[in-house]
């Protein structure tokens, strides 16, 4: 059979990518000049770059080993002066280590656990909406029945019942957090996979002869990843805040690891005799980071579809 | 409705089996579970005789059905920190946490329709911005920050309101004794304020904003034009015409919402020293206390269940559209 479809030159394949990338170009600015008119989205945008330059940096801006312990200098206020020409900038912890330091080695924590998890649990709600959505009949309704038992528990609940079991540890608690959230990405997925798998350039894509595997992920996923971006955004917060209160109940990563959740546990016990640094400066982190990735949320949900945005 | 009633039930039962056998793999999962069960210095022999009378030498499938028997009677084992039931402890405590979930229910629920509505109907002007600002703020509080900030400022430097500890009413209240259950209510709720306040901050922040969505939505349609139209006050337009169906996304989300303050109170009873399942739960996991925690978390699911059992019934009735 002789070939239908003339192969694209070379000169028009150049000119189909240059589109692309002006396209695309276009697209960067009218995001970032959005972000730029949008204060509130230059703010978080803003707090998310400082937490992200703290979790790769941390260990050359800290000025103690985060698990160096100095008992006769525990519990300091912050401000006071530490041994040598230091300073416990925000005070000193129960055994005597900077809480400062500890506070930026734990931001490399809360934000690879937030990621991490975002990652698994993205993974497998794409891969299971996907499927869901396009082959239907039983494969869907085992998968959503699945997702509807999992939805039917406060998540929390589950977490501790399997972290008490596994144990706790980085792994452990990236894999619980993740298997959390795949419901959610397989929800949204498999909605927006039922209406693709009738258009015309699916179709197209099938009568090409293109595989099973090629028409959901080459074909039909790009154009369902603006709505995952936005609900990876929400659900890092919701990740970060999960995580803090797993390691505050002791279920988070083993105790040599800081993390702003364990330093808000560690914190408990001193909380009657008002050592109130240990307990303010790891909330305070976590405040401003949940908020940032929740304002990033609320920006790109309205960015990328504005018929989504909130009455405002 | 009985169609609706019967399938909604079924729904209910198969979720709560699908519990089970979840559950029943979180046990599975770190390999032979007798170790969760028998002490650390146990030998050989012990832990062979624990894993013959626990039955976790049985095929899977055996232990499956015998597990969901024993979790629909209630029985999870004795508590291996406790010596008793688990199930008993768990019950004990259980009133407790009723008393904070619900009241930090009523405070989240009572205060962002309100703020929901005052924000709506002040749309773009600053108290607007002030509300939803606040509000997108509270979404980003982790509960038992926001609780320890409150223990540190409203109970330890102010010295407004107790900073642990509880009053019961419930329990007296099942008990038959209503003049000590009323007795004790204004100490039970001055001791609940704190708890209460933390766990609801993340529902009231988010309700707060729903509930403004939903109004500006409702008072966009034509039947509210036609109402004002009328002559009717703006007053009455808001709340009879207009709140009537700018409840229901609301009675959706409060049923998902007890789920997210069940597992809030979890974590905000321990700093408080609150004596609910929270603290039993906290003090379990350290303990490695398996029974305890497979009770309260299933007992806590359940509860759950049959609440957005009862919430679907209440929005069938709310809404019409809804065929029951």
């Amino acid at each position: 059979m002789s070939e239908i479809t003339p192969a694209p030159s070379a000169t028009s394949t150049q000119a189909v990518g240059g589109m692309a990338v002006s396209y695309r170009r276009k697209e960067l600015r009218r995001a970032f000049e959005s972000m730029v008119t949008s204060r509130w989205a230059l703010i978080g945008m803003l707090i998310l770059l400082i937490v992200t330059f703290v979790a790769i940096f941390g260990p050359w801006l800290a000025p103690f080993d985060p698990n160096r312990q100095n008992l006769i200098m525990r519990l300091r206020e912050p401000g006071m002066p530490a041994a040598g020409d230091l300073t416990y900038w925000l005070g000193s912890d129960q055994l005597g280590r900077d809480v400062l330091s500890r506070l930026l080695y734990g931001a490399r924590v809360s934000l690879l656990v937030g990621v991490a998890a975002i990652a698994v649990g993205g993974t497998l709600g794409t891969i299971a909406g996907l499927v869901s959505g396009y082959f239907g009949g039983w494969v869907d309704d085992v998968i959503m029945r699945l997702g509807d038992i999992q939805l039917a528990f406060p998540f929390i609940l589950l977490a501790i019942m399997f972290l008490v079991v596994l144990g706790p540890g980085l792994v452990n608690i990236i894999l619980v957090l993740g298997i959390g959230q795949w419901i959610t990405y397989a929800r949204i997925v498999r909605a927006q996979t039922l209406s693709l798998r009738e258009k015309e350039y699916v179709e197209a894509a099938r009568a090409m002869g293109d595989s099973t595997f090629s028409i959901l992920f080459r074909t039909i996923l790009p154009n369902i990843i603006a709505p995952l971006t936005v609900i990876a955004s929400f659900n890092v917060a919701g990740v970060i805040l999960s995580e803090a209160a797993l390691s505050f109940l002791g279920l988070g990563v083993p105790p040599d690891v800081p993390t702003w959740g364990s330093m808000l546990s560690e914190s408990r016990d001193h909380l009657l005799s008002n050592k109130w640094w240990m307990a303010v400066f790891p909330g305070l982190a976590i405040v401003f980071t949940v908020l940032a990735f929740n304002i990033i949320g609320d920006w790109l949900r309205d960015f990328l579809d504005p018929r989504l945005k909130e009455n405002g | 409705m009985w169609t609706f009633l019967v399938r909604r039930l079924l729904q209910s039962i198969i979720v709560m089996i699908g519990v089970t056998l979840i559950s029943f793999i979180s046990l599975q999962i770190g390999g032979d579970p007798t170790y969760l069960f028998v002490s650390e210095n146990a030998t050989t022999e012990e832990i062979e005789a624990a894993r013959i009378a626990l039955g976790f030498d049985r095929p899977l499938y055996i232990q499956y059905t015998s597990y969901i028997w024993n979790v629909f009677q209630g029985d999870f084992g004795n508590s291996l920190s406790y010596r008793q039931p688990a199930m008993e402890i768990v019950l004990d405590a259980m009133p407790a946490t009723i008393e904070l979930t619900a009241f930090s229910l009523v405070l989240a629920i009572g205060l962002s329709i309100p703020l929901g509505i005052y924000a709506a109907l002040h749309r773009g002007k600053p108290v607007d911005g002030g509300i939803m600002t606040v509000a997108m703020l509270g979404q980003s509080i982790p509960n038992f920050w926001m609780g320890i900030m409150m223990f540190l400022y409203f109970g330890l430097y102010l010295g407004w309101f107790p900073i642990s500890g509880h009053v019961p009413f419930l329990e007296p209240l099942f008990e038959g004794e209503y003049a000590e259950a009323f007795a004790n209510l204004p100490s039970s709720l001055h001791h609940m304020v704190l708890p209460a306040l933390a766990v609801g901050t993340y529902t009231l922040a988010r309700n707060a904003r729903l509930v403004r969505s939903s109004m500006l939505e409702v008072l966009q349609q034509d039947y509210v034009r036609t109402a004002r139209s009328k002559g009717i006050s703006e007053r009455r337009v808001v709340m009879h015409h207009a709140m009537r169906n700018a409840w229901l996304p609301v009675v959706t989300m409060i049923g998902l919402e007890f789920g997210f303050l069940l597992g809030g109170v979890v974590v905000v009873e321990t700093v408080f020293s609150y004596p609910g399942i929270g603290r039993l739960v906290f003090n379990a996991i350290n303990q490695r206390d398996i029974p305890v925690v497979q009770a309260s978390v299933i007992l806590l699911a359940g509860i759950f269940i049959l609440l957005n059992l009862i919430v679907d019934l209440i929005y069938a009735r709310l809404d019409p559209r809804v065929k029951l």
